[in-house]
């Protein structure tokens, strides 16, 4: 019996140990020789598979399986979090107020404040403009200044490809023996080059260019009277901008809007945006009273600051999203 | 009826999703956003918010689906059909 | 609690959109579906905070004419909650920011590898870097020798 278990004990060692099958007539000794210290000789990795130990063959495994199996629980454990996360959630849903009601602690003290006294206050019709633009200008400030930045970032990581290709054109045009081409390679090629001579498109956008357009300019200027405003509207005006260089060539839109108009217009919105509402941090901050007369609520000249701000709005987003599409076709504005 | 039309927007939004996810060419999913985006358009004006209502349809129908459609076109992947590998 | 998820349906909704949008981010191994799924989530948030601003038959907050001219209704009890609005108008704008920084940047890394899949590219890096290594303990032993 106690033979039997040494036995079993002895091949189980062997697994965990790798030594392999040991041959049947093998003469076990009592007691293993004392492993002395000088002379055991380094173990040659890899040599032989059944010398391997059981760390050595857990990493072979896992060079083997290790990525498979971590990309599969990996999608598992994403699985039960979202479907934990979304569960609670819907939990937490249905404890909520009924959809539409009108005692929803949403719509408390601070909305009716809002809506009573804000058309007095801000003197814009529209109260979501008044709301974004007067009472929360700081915020919308931070917001434009979020997609300048985002402009210049984009313009810093897809603009790089142009500045080399204007390097490569002074070289080509430097000197004509090749020289410094060799040594700089050849001039990458221009990304992407349209043919542009469509009929339909370009009969087609000379009719729906101007309207476009004139939507834009109508969304800007009446963002304090009804829907719309500065975001909207810049949205609209840059999609005309779009057209003209998809129906026109990018040189068409380059005579009159280009990476140092750009720049400049940008900067300059943003600065009579942040002078604009910066005043009332010199002045307190607290209750000013804006030189800029209000006017009648449903004119075009109300509301104060809120038209000029909109228009200031309007021109970053329709230069930023315009500049968005002229880096990612062309890499430059 | 408004609710019956409120929930065939909203069911056609996770349908959606749910194709963005699962569809193999990738500018299929990106139309299939586009179609989102304008869903959500709509919701907005059932929700009596006609401010949001303009910007999405402007931005996200309008200017991200052109951004989405310009990096496929740089990444190779408009015009001729590639079998996409979007598995994991 | 299936009844209150249909009278919530706008949440729910919601939720269930986010939800998929952020197995999107977790599961896609392509970067322009994971930029995709990164909007999604975004656009179930706004439906969340719309959802909780609207009041069943007020209209949108823009100040209705009264009767007389120059008059305007200023009952907060006509309109709904214009300050959802506000956020969310702010929220899809920094979303479009967001989108196009993360189109720009793939489309970087797909110039250096060639490759819109995230583990390909993870590949390629780790290649590059044990190309490197090699490449620089080469140098030392011949610096050495």
């Amino acid at each position: 019996m106690n033979e039997e278990i040494k036995a079993i004990w002895r091949s189980f060692y062997d697994w965990v140990v790798g030594n392999g099958p040991r041959p049947e007539n093998e003469v076990i000794p009592d007691e293993p020789p004392p492993d002395l210290p000088f002379t055991r000789k380094p173990k040659d990795k890899f040599s032989r598979f059944h010398e391997a130990t059981l760390k050595e063959r857990y990493n072979q495994w896992m060079e083997i399986h290790g990525l498979h199996m971590f990309s599969a629980l990996y999608s598992g454990i994403s699985v039960l979090t979202c479907i934990v996360i979304v569960s609670l959630l819907l939990a937490t849903v249905a404890e909520l107020p009924p959809f539409g009601d009108e005692r929803n602690p949403a719509n408390n003290e601070v909305i009716r404040r809002y809506v009573e006294r804000g058309g007095k206050e801000t003197g814009a019709q529209n109260i979501v403009a008044g709301l974004i633009l007067d009472y929360r200008a700081f915020d919308t400030f931070g917001e434009s200044a979020v997609l300048f930045t985002a402009a210049v970032s984009v313009l810093m990581l897809l603009g790089a490809s142009r500045r080399n290709n204007a390097d490569d054109e002074q070289a080509m045009k430097g000197n004509d023996s090749g020289k410094n081409f060799m040594q700089r390679g050849p001039p990458s090629v221009r990304l992407h080059t349209f043919r542009r001579d469509d009929a339909i498109l370009r009969g087609v956008a000379s009719l729906s260019m101007p309207v476009i357009m004139m939507m834009g300019c109508v969304v800007v200027i009446n963002g304090h009277l009804s829907p719309g405003g500065g975001f909207s509207g810049g949205a609209i005006l840059s999609t005309a901008l779009i057209l003209c260089a998809n129906a026109y060539g990018f040189e068409r839109v380059h005579s009159f809007f280009n990476e140092r108009t750009f720049i400049t217009t940008s900067s300059t919105a943003l600065m009579i945006y942040a002078l604009s509402k910066g005043y009332s941090f010199f002045t307190g901050a607290n209750d000013i009273h804006s030189v800029i007369p209000k006017g009648t609520i449903g004119n075009i000249l109300s509301g104060g600051l809120i038209l000029p701000l909109n228009i200031c709005v309007g021109l970053i987003v329709a230069g930023t999203l315009y500049g968005f599409y002229a880096l990612f076709s062309e890499g430059e504005i | 009826m408004m609710q019956i039309i409120e929930w065939l927007l909203l069911i056609f939004l996770i349908v959606c999703a749910v194709a963005v996810s699962v569809s193999k060419n990738l500018l299929n999913s990106v139309i299939i956003f586009m179609s989102y985006s304008l869903v959500m358009a709509v919701i907005w004006v059932l929700l009596q918010a006609p401010d949001l209502a303009i910007t999405e349809a402007a931005v996200g129908a309008g200017v991200t689906s052109v951004l989405f459609f310009l990096a496929l076109r740089r990444v190779g992947q408009l015009g001729h059909k590639r079998e996409e590998k979007t598995e994991a | 609690m299936l009844e209150k998820l249909i009278l919530n349906h706008y949440e729910a909704a919601a939720v269930i959109l986010s939800g998929i949008g952020l197995t999107n981010l977790l599961l896609q191994r392509n970067l322009i579906k994971k930029i995709i799924g990164l909007n999604i989530m975004d656009t179930a948030v706004y439906l969340f905070l719309a959802a909780k601003g609207y009041v069943a038959g007020r209209a949108a907050p823009i100040l209705i004419e009264g009767e007389k001219a120059g008059e305007w209704i200023t009952n907060s009890a006509v309109y709904a909650n214009p300050v959802p609005a506000g956020l969310v108008l702010t929220g899809i704008v920094v979303s479009v920011s967001v989108t196009a920084f993360a189109l720009a940047l793939t489309l970087k890394l797909y110039e250096s590898y060639g490759t819109l899949n995230i583990d390909e590219a993870l590949m390629k890096m780790t290649l590059q870097q044990e190309e490197l290594e090699a490449k620089i303990e080469a140098q030392e032993e011949e610096l050495i020798s």
